[in-house]
């Protein structure tokens, strides 16, 4: 779900004039049915250990060998974020772990797939995506003993190799993120591009997506401080947690006198605080070199066009077009809610059938929440409906009765409904009067709210609609006692 | 990028050096490898040394002999090896896992 | 020089034809191993059993009257860097002792298809790392020629095997010479093909952009013969080429007229003087037979040892990475996962291989990485662009291919370094990545035999083998 708000007002800014400059690393991986240098299946959830072959368990003598569909995937994710596809090559990253099963990790270093790309956030706030790159996933360890199941004070490890050699594209941002709602909008629209191309099914639960998050502090208008590394950063939410204390904390640290020190640190969840888990001494000199094993990756340009042209529309297009034609803010949660939900294109269709579009959009925002993009609701029993209430026929209060009840039967006649209930709105000169009786009954509260008390228009309304049984439009009724104080 | 030393006495390699390669290499040496490590690694690098008086300024590097592009597998699954045969060989599994000795976390990404 | 054993050739006919039986062929030379190899130890692991059933389905697919395949009822044995499955593949090791892998490398597959007969597992330099077959973590093999002496290395036990008559072909691995000079030493026809040419999936990797694997044979027909089965592209191996395997057995009766053959004009120090006077016979014989002698000179190969002792040991460091106890082979069981590490590579890895961990480790370091490693591969581009210019003016070179015949076993022991020089001729044609066989050609000091090295360019091959026919013929 989108976290998106619709203006980047920000309730938690930084004291003194401070500024966070974030950056973000995203681990997405990718959709393929086997593995990026291996036939081995790419699926989550198998019994341990029974997706693996030579290649995955690094076995002597075992040689990759590249995935095709890994490396269009790859191009789809770069073209939808707007980067440059280029030739590219891969590295060994070197280093010793109880889930590297080679001891190192094929990565791309120095010329990966995907370069100097950017995504729009609200605000026509641009982030610059340096690059996105593929490689593979290591193995997953599950630590036994100690007290809380995290490494420190454990007995044992248990190692699994079913995700070793997963394809990944990990996405490395500029450091253009200056708050932690831009960190958060950023995920979730990557998240709905990821999806709109099908390269990734995008699940923090899941662990298809990790983001890792780097954070420094300074004073506008100074050099880049140093940064911190924050990994276990497990949904949306937590990215803006994070990144929301992580600042604070360094701005503490600058403040009392002291410097940051660059090193990696562990978000807690639970404890809401990140601890350090290994500082820039203690890094490994990863010794990357050119992988010997592979050969360069150079997609020609007629498969990289072929590629683009069978990109969908991306969120950011499709929120565009939806907010033409219903008049809405591109950036408001509604259009968002429904692009995220994939039913702009119903709503398109209530209108291709004569509804209001404007109308459509706050329906089904409303009432379509567990639809999915295929409502069971015919769109023209929909845009018969949001005829009904633009043309008064019925009140606003009415029309969402009888959408909750559409919904409930999985589609059904609005006019027949509306019939069977005995709703119709009453006409303008029938709410007045009805407007009269209440300013003569309740005396009290209509003086107050001559006075200016805009509270006291409440117990006018409530009377009002109790008498006409629901059939007084709430807005005419306001609309007339607004129009009869300033008589 | 530091330099490595040259000069005329001083070892090409000394045995600090030699001792953190020796931790990224994840390899124990006695104190007397250590020492053994040091001379003989020492000797060869004077006798590598030859290179430095070559002008490369203007050469690319070769790390692969023949400049082949483009070799993919296409996304289907074959089978693998299973997974008790494997098990039998690991030194130490449990619970269909292979089972380490706890790690310090130092290595972990 | 005359053969006192059966060719690959002669034994596939003759089984084909009827004449002996593929059980009869494997008894003769388990015989052998029976008599001699207890004083040679070329096998780490003698596959009596496998051999013998193997053989027996050979018999009956004959009696069947099946399709047979060009190596059927041939015994052959394989390095034991070499995959095989539910057979124990050490690399000479303590580390991978006892390990069978659950797949094989595809030459054996193509070995197997072909209907080849596997003998055993042989010795070799640990992981491929050495010249001379001592640095084997299970006791070293010996020169069949003359037990005092080694065979060579890494693929000394490929070698004596054959040299021994124990199997009739073997298969080896060479990253700097480890096929040619044992076969320079043991007096056999000895291929390194061009890089990509044979597959390297399931060879144990020591360098992987070095690394191709190669035939020991008693004769060049049977070379051209098992070349023709075990290489060719393998979808397996991304650095397979992509061009088709070229025949070689149909080449061999070309002959030389008109090939142009390259002479090194300034020869490095350290060669045994029969040793040159082998290979001044070897241009004179190829110029009689109408080939020209041309003078070449390869100005950086002075700096191949150097290159190459930066490379292959740097591509070993991050290979042998994975000998870290955790999935197969040996353990040493600690308190903590990093102390795991190091103890049990400090107790499964030998001297030598340590040594290289070390250096090629050190040369991809931080800081160390331009100055020795990145260094090390411009010296290989001059190489490869000083081949280039040569084969502009020539069509083969012809070098020898070991300084020296087979030396005492603990000769060169003492200083790596001394070892190391063993390799001069032969390491730059895997920088370059070029093809280069071993052609016995007569005999050096203490009567041990000398071999003349022919190089080609890549996928030269076809020109290569002409000329090795020709050297054999004129031997």
């Amino acid at each position: 779900m989108s976290n998106a708000s619709s203006a980047p007002q920000h309730s938690t800014a930084l004291p003194n004039g401070w500024e966070m400059v974030v950056g973000l690393e995203v681990h997405v991986e990718l959709d393929t049915k086997t593995k990026l240098f291996s036939a081995s299946p790419n699926r989550f959830g198998d019994e341990p250990n029974t997706n693996i072959d030579p290649v995955t368990l690094g076995l002597p003598g075992a040689l990759p060998v590249l995935n095709k569909h890994a490396v269009e995937l790859a191009i789809r994710l770069g073209l939808a974020l707007n980067c440059t596809v280029q030739p590219s090559t891969f590295h060994r990253k070197n280093y010793f772990y109880q889930d590297m099963p080679k001891a190192y990790q094929i990565s791309q270093y120095d010329q990966p797939i995907n370069i100097d790309g950017f995504m729009m956030l609200p605000g026509d706030v641009r982030i610059g995506i340096e690059r996105a790159h593929l490689e593979e996933d290591t193995g997953k360890s599950t630590h036994i003993g100690g007290t809380s199941g995290r490494i420190h004070g454990s007995d044992y490890s248990l190692v699994d190799f079913n995700r070793a050699g997963v394809p990944l594209v990990e996405i490395v941002s500029r450091p253009d993120i200056r708050n932690s709602d831009q960190a958060r909008q950023y995920v979730a629209e990557l998240r709905s591009i990821l999806l709109a191309v099908g390269a990734s099914d995008a699940k923090m639960e899941e662990g298809s997506m990790r983001c890792d998050v780097n954070v420094s502090v300074r004073k506008p208008g100074e050099p880049f401080g140093t940064r911190c590394e924050i990994k276990n950063v497990n949904s949306i939410r937590a990215v803006g947690k994070a990144i929301d204390y992580e600042a604070r904390r360094q701005i503490d640290v600058l403040e009392s006198g002291g410097t940051i020190r660059q090193e990696t640190r562990h978000w807690d969840d639970s404890e809401g605080r990140t601890h350090t888990l290994r500082t820039k001494e203690d890094a490994d000199d990863y010794r990357y070199f050119l992988e010997p094993d592979l050969v360069l990756l150079d997609p020609d340009q007629a498969w990289i066009e072929s590629i683009r042209a069978s990109l969908p529309m991306l969120p950011a297009a499709r929120r565009a077009q939806l907010a033409t034609l219903t008049g809405a803010n591109k950036e408001s949660e509604s259009v968002y809610v429904i692009v995220e939900r994939g039913q702009d294109e119903y709503v398109s269709a209530v209108a291709q059938a004569g509804g209001d579009a404007a109308r459509a959009l706050v329906y089904v925002q409303q009432a379509f929440a567990e639809e999915g993009s295929t409502p069971k609701v015919a769109a023209s029993d929909i845009a018969t409906l949001t005829q009904m209430e633009r043309d008064a026929k019925i009140t606003a209060t009415q029309a969402k009765t009888i959408l909750s009840e559409m919904v409930a039967n999985g589609g059904g006649d609005p006019v027949a409904i509306a019939a069977v209930k005995g709703f119709e709105a009453l006409d303008t000169s029938a709410v007045e009067a009805m407007v009269d009786a209440a300013i003569a009954q309740q005396a009290d509260a209509w003086s107050k709210f001559c006075a200016g008390e805009e509270k006291a228009m409440g117990a006018l309304v409530g009377a009002i609609m109790k008498a006409s049984q629901g059939k007084a439009d709430g807005k005419v009724v306001t609309a007339i006692l607004q129009a009869r104080r300033t008589q | 990028m530091s330099t490595p030393p040259t000069g005329s006495n001083p070892a090409r390699i000394t045995s600090e050096v030699v001792a953190k390669v020796a931790k990224l290499a994840s390899l124990q040496l006695s104190e007397a490898e250590l020492e053994l490590m040091t001379s003989q690694l020492s000797g060869m690098l004077d006798h590598f040394a030859d290179i430095d008086k070559l002008n490369l300024s203007n050469v690319a590097p070769l790390a692969q002999p023949f400049p082949l592009k483009n070799v993919f597998r296409e996304d289907v699954v074959v089978a693998g090896v299973d997974r008790d045969e494997v098990l039998a060989a690991a030194p130490a599994a449990q619970e269909g896992r292979f089972r380490v000795p706890p790690s310090s976390g130092l290595g972990e990404q | 020089m005359t053969q006192p054993f059966a060719t690959v050739v002669d034994i596939a006919r003759d089984i084909a034809s009827g004449n002996t039986s593929a059980v009869e062929v494997l008894e003769h030379h388990l015989a052998r191993i029976n008599e001699r190899e207890h004083d040679i130890h070329a096998f780490n692991l003698v596959t009596t059993e496998q051999a013998r059933a193997t053989a027996q389905q050979v018999d009956a697919d004959i009696k069947a009257g099946k399709k047979l395949g060009p190596l059927a009822g041939v015994p052959i044995a394989l390095k034991d860097n070499m995959c095989t499955r539910g057979i124990e593949t050490t690399c000479s090791s303590k580390i991978l002792e006892g390990w069978k892998p659950p797949y094989d490398a595809t030459v054996v597959t193509r070995l197997q298809q072909a209907g080849a007969v596997m003998v055993g597992k042989t010795n070799l330099d640990e992981f491929a790392m050495g010249s001379s077959t001592e640095n084997s973590a299970f006791g070293p093999t010996k020169n069949p020629l003359d037990t005092t002496r080694v065979p060579g290395g890494s693929s000394g036990g490929s070698a004596a095997a054959v040299a021994a008559g124990f199997a009739a072909a073997s298969l080896g691995s060479d990253t700097g010479g480890s096929i040619r000079q044992p076969a320079s030493l043991c007096g056999l026809v000895g291929v390194k093909p061009t890089y990509g040419l044979v597959s390297r999936q399931g060879i144990v990797a020591f360098a992987s952009s070095l690394d191709q694997v190669g035939p020991f044979t008693h004769t060049v027909a049977d070379a051209a013969l098992m070349m023709e089965v075990i290489g060719g592209h393998d979808p397996l191996d991304s650095t397979s080429l992509p061009q088709p395997m070229p025949s070689l057995t149909s080449v061999l009766g070309q002959g030389v007229t008109g090939l142009r053959i390259g002479r090194l004009a300034d020869m490095p120090d350290g060669c045994e003087p029969e040793v040159l006077a082998r290979m001044d016979a070897a241009y004179a014989a190829l110029q009689a037979a109408g080939a020209t002698i041309v003078d070449i000179s390869l100005p950086s190969l002075s700096y191949c040892l150097t290159a190459y002792y930066l490379v292959a040991p740097a591509e070993a460091s991050s290979n042998l990475a994975r000998y870290d106890g955790v999935r197969y082979g040996m353990r040493v069981e600690t308190a903590d996962l990093h102390s795991m590490y190091g103890a049990t590579r400090a107790a499964g890895f030998g001297a030598e291989v340590k040594r290289r961990i070390m250096l090629g480790t050190y040369a991809l370091s931080a800081g160390y990485f331009d100055a020795y490693y990145g260094k090390a591969l411009k010296v290989r581009r001059l190489i490869a662009n000083d081949f280039a210019a040569a084969y502009e003016k020539c069509d083969v070179i012809l070098t020898p291919t070991s300084p020296t015949v087979a030396f005492p076993l603990g000769d060169k022991t003492s200083d790596p370094l001394t070892m190391y020089l063993c390799d001069i001729f032969t390491i730059p044609t895997n920088l370059a990545g070029h093809a280069a066989m071993s052609v016995p050609f007569g005999t050096g000091a203490h009567n041990m035999p000398v071999g003349v090295q022919v190089l080609a360019p890549a996928l030269g091959e076809p020109t290569m083998f002409r000329v090795a026919a020709e050297l054999e013929r004129a031997s």
